[in-house]
């Protein structure tokens, strides 16, 4: 098993295109959310135009952010990790390619046809058909390459990160393929093949686990590669990751039914969505806690290297939302919480929080390594990032959360008579003040990512002038 | 008479059972080493990782 091969290289090019690609597109897709969420404080903003409509706008900010940030992110780590834990080179050069173009091709169409108002209308997943086609055609490479990578594997064992991507793959595929079967009547309209709740439970069994794999299951991968990475020291318990991984995939399937909580939806299907958000708990936590513990020995490193402040914070994040989570699919809460901020509050907790503030980490990693130079361009820059994604995630959350309970409290509040004693537009005007605190958040957040573009854009230039030197890249 | 009650109630079993089975593997005493093994593969392949650095710079000057 252990027989190295002496002229073995990595396939570095496709991870550094995907990492570029990364940085790109998380500023297009937290852009888009600045605007909208501006639009919200000061509708004029929408410049009355059918294209710049944030009905419109909106689908295109969740694709960028999820599969044109989250997306690359996916890609350029799951291919390095691969490779690196596997001591192989990628399976197919040209294959990984496809992917690269084949998936840029597919955002690409995102910005595309989704301001021109094609959408299938189903959340994340509404882009069209033929995109659709293209989606599981890239999709499929992308399983090839990366089973194939892992078939071709030089160690005897599979490191649990992959298993964490493996499953990302196979269920994000399914999951697609199954939610988006759909009747084409013209080159860019489809009907959905499901009717009534039937779509809707589709719907949501693909719109949880756009969270539960595309968003958690990935970057659990991310999070078991390089937190031990970054802190110098392997996972807390091997083991518990194990357990971690199998009641994790085994259960997050089963708990998109508390979207449609009092709907149509059968009374034990709801019931089943809420019991099994409340088991997941479980696993969540099982596995924030092993990451943080990765640390113990090594938390003053925290004080110098803003890169695993990042992983941590993240971490943290992960644990907040996946609480808050379970805790809003419970029946009697989702009451208070359903359509108002606070579901919004919650997604950003994670998107921001964890996937974002991973993804960075992972980024601000993986950049110095993939161009050979010793460092990011300045470690004080990563720091200023740091703070003003936390600073910028605090904002945003806190503002939904009171938002989203007043608007629950105000939206069932009964006079002594039985009548509704606040107005739908009540409630909205008092959520003012609420979206310019998000506005602000999502506006600090992102000028975080701008930073982060300058650094990265430097540490690039800089690769010629300082070359990794043996002594320094060896210590683990 | 069996009815789909009775399935549901196997298939927590089965469920349990797997649960109960992968902790007991995960943590039986044969596995200790396999995981150590496991657990330190981010850190065995400095080599190849220079390796594709130093290639990348002279297929460059080339």
């Amino acid at each position: 098993m252990s027989t190295v091969n002496p002229n073995l290289t990595y396939n570095y090019k496709v991870v550094k295109q995907f990492t570029i690609m990364a940085v790109v597109w998380g500023i297009i897709g937290m852009s888009l959310g600045v605007l909208i969420a501006s639009q919200l404080v000061w509708p004029a903003v929408n410049l009355d135009l059918p294209f710049t409509h944030f009905g419109r706008l909106r689908p295109l900010h969740t694709n960028a952010v999820i599969f044109g940030f989250g997306g690359n992110v996916l890609f350029a780590c799951s291919y390095y990790v691969v490779q690196r834990t596997c001591q192989a080179r990628l399976f197919s050069d040209g294959m990984a390619a496809l992917t690269f173009w084949g998936w840029q091709l597919v955002l690409a169409g995102a910005a595309i046809t989704l301001p021109m108002g094609l959408t299938s209308t189903k959340e994340y997943a509404e882009l069209e058909w033929p995109i659709d086609i293209l989606i599981a055609i890239v999709w499929v490479l992308y399983g090839i390459v990366y089973f194939g990578t892992i078939t071709r594997r030089r160690t005897p064992h599979i490191y649990v990160a992959n298993w964490f991507f493996g499953a990302f793959i196979i269920t994000v595929g399914i999951l697609h393929i199954g939610n988006n079967l759909e009747l084409p009547v013209s080159a860019f309209k489809s009907y959905s093949i499901y009717s009534g709740v039937t779509d809707a439970m589709m719907q949501w069994w693909w719109g949880h686990n756009a969270v539960g794999f595309f968003l958690t299951a990935g970057f659990l991968g991310m999070m078991y590669y390089f937190v031990p990475k970054q802190a110098g020291r392997p996972v807390y318990s091997y083991r518990l990751s194990i357990v971690h991984f199998w009641a994790l995939i085994a259960t997050y399937v089963w708990a998109g039914g508390h979207h449609l909580h009092y709907s149509a939806l059968p009374d034990w299907a709801q019931t089943a969505g809420m019991v099994m958000s409340l088991i997941l708990l479980a696993p969540s936590w099982g596995g924030m806690i092993n990451g943080m513990m990765t640390l113990s020995g090594a938390w003053h490193k925290l004080r110098t290297d803003p890169i695993l402040r990042f992983l941590v914070v993240s971490l943290s994040f992960y644990g907040m939302s996946t609480f808050e989570g379970p805790m809003m699919a419970i029946k009697t809460v989702n009451a208070l919480s359903h359509d108002t901020d606070w579901t919004i509050g919650h997604v950003h907790s994670g998107a921001l929080g964890w996937v974002a503030m991973i993804s960075i980490g992972a980024i601000y990693h993986l950049v110095p390594k993939l161009w050979g130079v010793k460092a990011m361009f300045s470690t004080p820059l990563i720091n200023l990032h740091f703070w003003l994604a936390t600073v910028g995630t605090v904002l945003y959350i806190v503002a939904m959360w009171v938002n989203g309970i007043m608007q629950g409290l105000m939206w069932r509040a009964v006079n002594a008579d039985g009548t509704l004693t606040y107005s739908f537009v009540e409630a909205l005007e008092a959520s003012g003040p609420g979206y310019f605190v998000r506005f602000c958040g999502g506006a600090i957040f992102l000028s975080g990512m701008l930073v982060m573009a300058y650094n990265v854009r430097m540490t690039i230039r800089q690769k010629d002038q300082a070359e990794l030197e043996p002594s320094t890249a060896q210590a683990v | 008479m069996m009815d789909i009650n009775d399935l549901r109630g196997i298939q927590t079993l089965l469920v349990m059972i797997a649960f109960f089975g992968i902790c007991w593997w995960a943590y039986s005493a044969h596995r200790k080493k396999p995981n150590e093994e496991a657990s330190h593969l981010p850190f065995d392949d400095d080599e190849i990782d220079q390796r594709t650095r130093e290639h990348e710079k002279t297929e460059k000057k080339r």
